[in-house]
C-alpha cells in the first residue's frame, strides 16, 4: 500500500477536528485509530465476559479473540506463542523479567549493565535487586554523541556480568542500539539480554529470532494501541524457568490446605487475575493496522519529516540540536538558556505538543549538561504542514513568555 | 503603583528571570533553609531565610527552575525583605487569592502582580507558587 498520510488521518477523529493540535508527544504516547478503539468497543458491547470461562459461547468468543490477539502479536515479532505474556505495560514486563531473574539467575556479587539512557523502569527494579541482592549495578559510558556502543559494552562486561538490560531505542536521544552485535558478543559469556523495546516496536521490525535476544519488553499504548497493554517477551526455556511476581487466579494449577501450590506454564504463568482482555484486543488491531502500512513506509515518512525538521532548526541561532544524527523519529532540543518547560508551554500556545524535562531518565543529565530538554517525537499521522508548525514555534522561541500574556 | 500592563509584566518577569535577586544561599546557622522540588517538573530550589525579631532581615533562594519560578521567588524575596511575619503572611495570602482568582489586594503585590496572568496557565500554578510555599512553610510557626 503507499503512504497517504491524509488517509491515515481520517482514521484519528482528533486530526480532523478544528482547532488542531500538532502533536510531537508520540515517544510519551499515540493517539489511536479507529479500528482500535471500535476493536475495544467491540468486545465491551458485544462479548464482554471473562477468558478461562469456555462453558458458555459468550466467554469462549471472549478467550479466542484474547489467544488471536496473542498469535498476532507472536507474529508480529517473530516469537512462539507461549513467549509472549500480556502485561499492563513495558514497566510491569521489565519489573517481572527483573524479578523473576533475581530470583533464579541471581546471586551476591553478580553485576548487572544498563546504562545513564535508561528509563527509570529499566533502572529502578535493578537498583532494587542490587540492594536486595547485594548485586552491583554498572553503567555503560555513553559516547560523545550520546549512543551505546558494543565496545562501551564489552569494556563494560566483567567475569561477574548476568544481564545486561538496555533501551533498544533511546527514549532521550533516540539512537538505536547496536542490540543483535551486543547479544551475539553476549551470549559468548552466558551473559542474558533483556531489552527495553518501548521505543523501538512502534517504529520498526522486530525479530527477536534475528536478534536472539532474551528478553524484550513493550507497551501497547506508544504504538496505536490502548492503554493498560503491554508485552513481556521470553525465550520459552527461560519463560519457563523464571518465577512470576503476581500470584493469583488464573495462573496455577493446583494448591492444597498444606500451603503446596504448582504454577502453569508460561504465558499463563505471568497473567494473574483477570488480563486487560479489551486491551489485548486493541493492541492486536494496532499491529494490523500497522502492518498494512508496512514498517518501510513508516520509516520513510517518519525520516523525511525529521530531515525537514533538523534542516530548519539548524539555522536557528542558539538552537541546540542533541541528537541531528539519530534515526528514530525523536528530536531532542534546548533553546538558549531557556527552561525547557518554558518553551513547551510555549509551543502550547502556538499549537504544538512537545514533551519538556527529564523524560524519566534523570541520570542522563550529566551528559546532556542541561537540566532538562525538549523531545519532539514524530508518528505516522504528522504532516509537513505541522513540522512547518512547529519550525515556527521554534523560530520565535525568543517569545517564551508569550504563554502568559495571551 | 499603577495597573500593569502587559509588557510590564512580561518585563518584570523577564528581568526577574534573567538577573534573579538574592540568588545565592548563604553558609549561617541563623538562616533557615527549606527544599523545594516538585515532582511534577524539574524545578529544584532551596529558600532560605533569616527571621530575627519578628521581621525577615534576610530572604534567599537558590536552584533550577523555569522563568515562572525564578522570577515569582526573585520577587518575592525583594517583597518580604524588611517585613514583619504577620504582614508577610498577608501578603502571601493575598498572593496565592491572586493565583487562585480569589478576591486579593494588588496593592500589597507590587511586582508579583506581574504573576497575575499565570491562573490562565493552570499548569504553572504551581511554578508561581514554589518559592512562595517554601517560605510560608518556614515562617508557618513563628
Amino acid at each position: 500500500m503507499s503512504f497517504n498520510v491524509k488517509k491515515i488521518r481520517k482514521d484519528f477523529p482528533l486530526l480532523n477536528a478544528k482547532h488542531t493540535l500538532a502533536y510531537f508527544d508520540n515517544s510519551a504516547t499515540t493517539f489511536k485509530p479507529l479500528q482500535v478503539v471500535k476493536a475495544v468497543d467491540d468486545y465491551y458491547l458485544n462479548f464482554p465476559s471473562n477468558i478461562h470461562r469456555g462453558e458458555y459461547d459468550l466467554s469462549h468468543n471472549a478467550d479466542e479473540r484474547y489467544e488471536e490477539a496473542r498469535n498476532i502479536v507472536a507474529d508480529f515479532i517473530n516469537a512462539k506463542k507461549e513467549e509472549i505474556a500480556f502485561t499492563s505495560g513495558t514497566t510491569e514486563s521489565l519489573n517481572f523479567i527483573a524479578y523473576g531473574l533475581g530470583k533464579v539467575f541471581l546471586k551476591e556479587g553478580d553485576e548487572i549493565i544498563i546504562s545513564t539512557s535508561e528509563h527509570a523502569s529499566n533502572i529502578l527494579p535493578w537498583y532494587r535487586l542490587q540492594e536486595d541482592l547485594k548485586i552491583k549495578v554498572k553503567l555503560v559510558p555513553l559516547d560523545s554523541k550520546g549512543r551505546i556502543t558494543l565496545k562501551n559494552v564489552i569494556k563494560t562486561i566483567t567475569e561477574k556480568t548476568k544481564v545486561i538490560s538496555l533501551a533498544h531505542v533511546s527514549n532521550v536521544l533516540g539512537y538505536i542500539l547496536p542490540l543483535k552485535e551486543i547479544v551475539e558478543y553476549a551470549h559468548k559469556f552466558n551473559i542474558i539480554v533483556v531489552a527495553d523495546a518501548a521505543q523501538s516496536v512502534p517504529h520498526m521490525k522486530v525479530d527477536v529470532k534475528d536478534l536472539d535476544v532474551d528478553f524484550l519488553a513493550f507497551s501497547g499504548h506508544k504504538m496505536l494501541g490502548p492503554t493498560g497493554i503491554g508485552v513481556m517477551y521470553g525465550k520459552k526455556e527461560l519463560m519457563n524457568k523464571i518465577p512470576p511476581l503476581l500470584l493469583g487466579g488464573g495462573m496455577n494449577t493446583r494448591f492444597d490446605k498444606e500451603g503446596n501450590y504448582t504454577f502453569k506454564e508460561s504465558p499463563e504463568k505471568f497473567e494473574a487475575g483477570t488480563p486487560p482482555i479489551a486491551q489485548a484486543i486493541g493492541l492486536g488491531e494496532a499491529i494490523k493496522y500497522i502492518q498494512k502500512i508496512g514498517f518501510a513506509e513508516i520509516q520513510q515518512h517518519i525520516g523525511t519529516l525529521r530531515k525537514k525538521l533538523i534542516k530548519n532548526l539548524t539555522k536557528i541561532e542558539g538552537l541546540k540540536i542533541y541528537n541531528p544524527n539519530a534515526e528514530s523519529g525523536i528530536v531532542t532540543i534546548n533553546y538558549k538558556n531557556v527552561f525547557a518547560q518554558d518553551i513547551a508551554t510555549f509551543f502550547n500556545v502556538k499549537g504544538v505538543a512537545v514533551r519538556s524535562g527529564q523524560h524519566c531518565a534523570k541520570i542522563l543529565n550529566d551528559f546532556l549538561m542541561a537540566p532538562g530538554t525538549v523531545r519532539i517525537s514524530i508518528y505516522i499521522y504528522n504532516t509537513k504542514e505541522e513540522i512547518e508548525q512547529l519550525i515556527k514555534a521554534c523560530q520565535e522561541g525568543d517569545n517564551y513568555l508569550d504563554a502568559y500574556f495571551r | 503603583m499603577p495597573t500593569l500592563d502587559n509588557n510590564m509584566m512580561r518585563a518584570i518577569i523577564m528581568d526577574h528571570y534573567e538577573h534573579p535577586h538574592h540568588k545565592e544561599l548563604k553558609d549561617d546557622n541563623k538562616y533557615q533553609k527549606i527544599h523545594m522540588d516538585s515532582e511534577s517538573c524539574i524545578d529544584d530550589i532551596y529558600v532560605q531565610v533569616f527571621v530575627e525579631n519578628n521581621v525577615i532581615k534576610d530572604l534567599r533562594f537558590d536552584g533550577v527552575a523555569c522563568a515562572i519560578s525564578t522570577a515569582s521567588t526573585s520577587i518575592m524575596t525583594d517583597l518580604l525583605l524588611n517585613k514583619s511575619l504577620d504582614e508577610a503572611k498577608e501578603i502571601i495570602k493575598n498572593y496565592f487569592n491572586m493565583l487562585y482568582e480569589k478576591e486579593y489586594d494588588e496593592d500589597l503585590l507590587e511586582e508579583a502582580n506581574a504573576l497575575k496572568n499565570t491562573s490562565k496557565q493552570a499548569n504553572r500554578i504551581k511554578c508561581a507558587c514554589l518559592g512562595w510555599i517554601g517560605l510560608a512553610e518556614l515562617i508557618k510557626d513563628k
